[in-house]
């Protein structure tokens, strides 16, 4: 359904430089299942994201969705297409009221199911409908606005950043159950997850591990999974920038 | 009376076109005759009606009206819209609103210009308020200019506000398209527990200037005043916002200019902050800047073009 052929990006830097964040990514991603990316900060999975939407354009490779070359495509037409991506950072804004943007992302939606949305991400209708999305949002109230948006525009593939980061532990259980029940709803829709998150990655079909602007593994969540959670890829395969393991704490 | 008067406007209202109504939409919401008092000024000639607790008086000695509101009156509007309709119509009047004790009343005004000759077609309002203490008004103006001509719209507003003793002011001044050259002057004086908010939004676009002065002068103990600026330059057009707080007394003020700047338009934005007294707590805060990158590309990711984006956002920040 999507594939992301041989991708390099190279970005400027502060500095002007040019900079390469990711490097011979191969991915294919299947119709209906639900994927798990996880990695050290600044592996580039946010990168791969924003690869797929558009937000950054490919150096190198090519982006296919159902068969076709997307790769010159701008966002908006990716959008158009059933591409979907909830930010890891939304941005605020001044004066746009929660129900204004969920008419935006799904043109024609009925308030019923706008306030449905809201529900499902643990929100009260009446308490957001008219709020502005702007700086008076707490962070993790702006992080389920983001989901509500996404899940309202019913892409075929929703890519998912960190979806947990900044959402109470009440609440996490309850977004893994609605990402995992709308993805499974039937629709053959297909779901990426962004997330260093213990209880979201297990929940997935399959994991992808990015370090350093590379994949470094990909498969089934049983196969990829135990090797996360043990620490096993860690030690072994995974160099932050200073060439060591991470968060190795000297002994005193 | 007050019969006459509703005949002498149905006759009146007969000859108004659709572009007058459409202009008096646009800047009053008005669709009709309005309930309660008003006064309709086209092309420099008015036509009114009172009603039992707002009074509207043509002034003996210059162009304009006297609005007297009578004490404790509730949950009344005004409406007082102008539109100009000829090419190169120079239009100035003298509003004096007066607003009796405790009263809580709403004042709908706006000028709509529309010129399609090539002659410059100005209305100059200079409009004074006497908020009594214990009232509260709303006043809502609304600039707006059309037609395809050549000659210039101008507009020029001066407001001159006294919020006596525990009156509650709220101005909300727009500029929604269209006004060529704008040069709009704002002085309140605030007693005694009185309060000023100024909410000013402002478009510019093409060639157009605009100009805008307000100083607050906080006078009385526990008076409070704050400016509430957003604007958005487009193309060439060129804004100056200077917002000046003069607090003499144990009181607060806020000033708040927001800016987004597109195309090759200039922005000065220059809060001004005097206090006179040691208890005078006056703060400003100003920014200028484009729209910013990661709204515009969080509207795509949504499905919007570039432009519907761009459109939505400054819809939003100037609503
Ligand atoms: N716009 C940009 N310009 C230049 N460099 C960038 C830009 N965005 C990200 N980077 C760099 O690219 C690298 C990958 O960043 P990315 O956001 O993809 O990481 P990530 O895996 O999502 O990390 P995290 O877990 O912290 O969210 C980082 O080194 C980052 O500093
Ligand atoms: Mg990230």
């Amino acid at each position: 359904m999507l594939e992301l052929r041989n991708i390099g990006l190279s970005l400027n830097g502060e500095s002007g430089e040019a900079k390469e964040i990711l490097r011979n990514i191969n991915l294919t991603l299947e119709e209906g299942k639900l994927y798990g990316i996880t990695g050290p900060n600044g592996g580039g999975k946010t990168s791969i994201a924003k690869v797929i939407m558009g937000i950054f354009s490919a150096t190198q490779g090519q982006v296919l969705f159902n068969g076709e070359d997307i790769t010159n495509l701008s966002i908006t037409e990716r959008a158009r297409k059933g591409l979907a991506y909830a930010f890891q950072n939304p941005p605020r804004f001044k004066g746009i009221q929660v129900e204004e943007v969920m008419r935006i992302a799904k043109p024609g939606i009925d308030e019923m199911s706008i306030r449905g949305y809201l529900r499902d991400v643990g929100l009260c209708p009446e308490d957001y409908l008219a709020r502005d999305l702007g700086a008076n949002l707490s962070g993790g109230e702006t992080k389920r606005l983001e989901v509500a948006q996404v899940l309202a525009k019913e892409s075929q593939l929703t890519i998912f950043d960190e979806p947990e980061a900044g959402v109470d532990l009440w609440t996490i259980q309850k977004l893994i159950n609605l990402i995992v029940t709308r993805h499974r709803g039937g629709a053959n829709r297909t779901a990426v997850i962004i997330s260093h998150n213990e209880q979201f990655l297990p929940v997935c079909d399959e994991l992808v591990l990015v370090a350093d602007g590379e994949i470094q593994e990909q498969g089934p969540t049983n196969a990829i999974w135990p090797l996360i959670r043990d620490d096993i890829i860690c030690d072994c395969q995974i160099r932050n920038q200073c060439g060591g393991g991470f968060y190795e704490v000297q002994p005193s | 009376m007050i019969a006459r008067y509703v005949i002498s406007v149905g006759v009146v209202f007969m000859k108004y076109s659709p572009l007058d109504s459409k202009l008096l939409e646009t800047i009053a919401d008005l669709h009709g005759i309005p309930q309660g008092a008003f006064n309709i000024r086209k092309d420099g000639e008015g036509f009114r009606q009172s009603s039992a607790n707002i009074e509207i008086i043509p002034k003996k000695d210059k162009p304009g009206i006297d609005i007297v509101v009578k004490p404790g009156t509730k949950d009344e509007s005004v409406h007082i819209p102008v539109i100009l309709t000829k090419s190169g119509l120079k239009d100035l009047v003298y509003n004096t609103f007066i607003i009796g004790e405790d009263a809580d009343v709403t004042i709908i005004a706006g000028c709509g210009i529309h010129n399609s000759g090539e002659d410059v077609s100005e209305h100059d309002g200079i409009h004074e308020f006497f908020v009594k203490s214990g009232a509260r008004l709303k006043y809502i103006e609304r600039h707006y200019g059309q037609g395809d001509g050549t000659g210039r719209r101008v507009l020029n507003p001066t407001t001159i506000v006294t919020v006596e003793n525990g009156a509650y002011v709220e101005m909300e001044m727009v500029q929604i398209k269209g006004v060529d050259n704008t040069v709009r002057n704002t002085d309140a004086f605030i007693h005694d527990r009185g309060a000023l908010k100024i909410i000013e939004r402002l478009l510019t676009h093409g060639e157009q200037e605009a100009v805008s002065n307000v100083t607050l002068n906080l006078l009385g103990l526990d008076a409070s005043g704050q400016v509430l600026s957003r604007t958005v330059a487009q193309d060439n057009s060129n804004q100056l916002f200077k917002a000046a707080l003069v607090g003499k007394n144990r009181c607060s003020g806020h000033v708040e200019c927001d800016s987004i700047i597109m195309g090759a338009a200039q922005i000065r934005a220059i809060p001004g902050l005097t206090a006179e007294s040691a208890e005078a707590v006056l703060t400003h805060e100003a920014a200028i800047g484009r729209i910013a990158g990661d709204q515009l590309i969080k509207l795509m990711t949504l499905g919007l073009d570039e432009q519907e984006a761009i459109d939505t956002i400054l819809a939003a920040f100037l609503r």
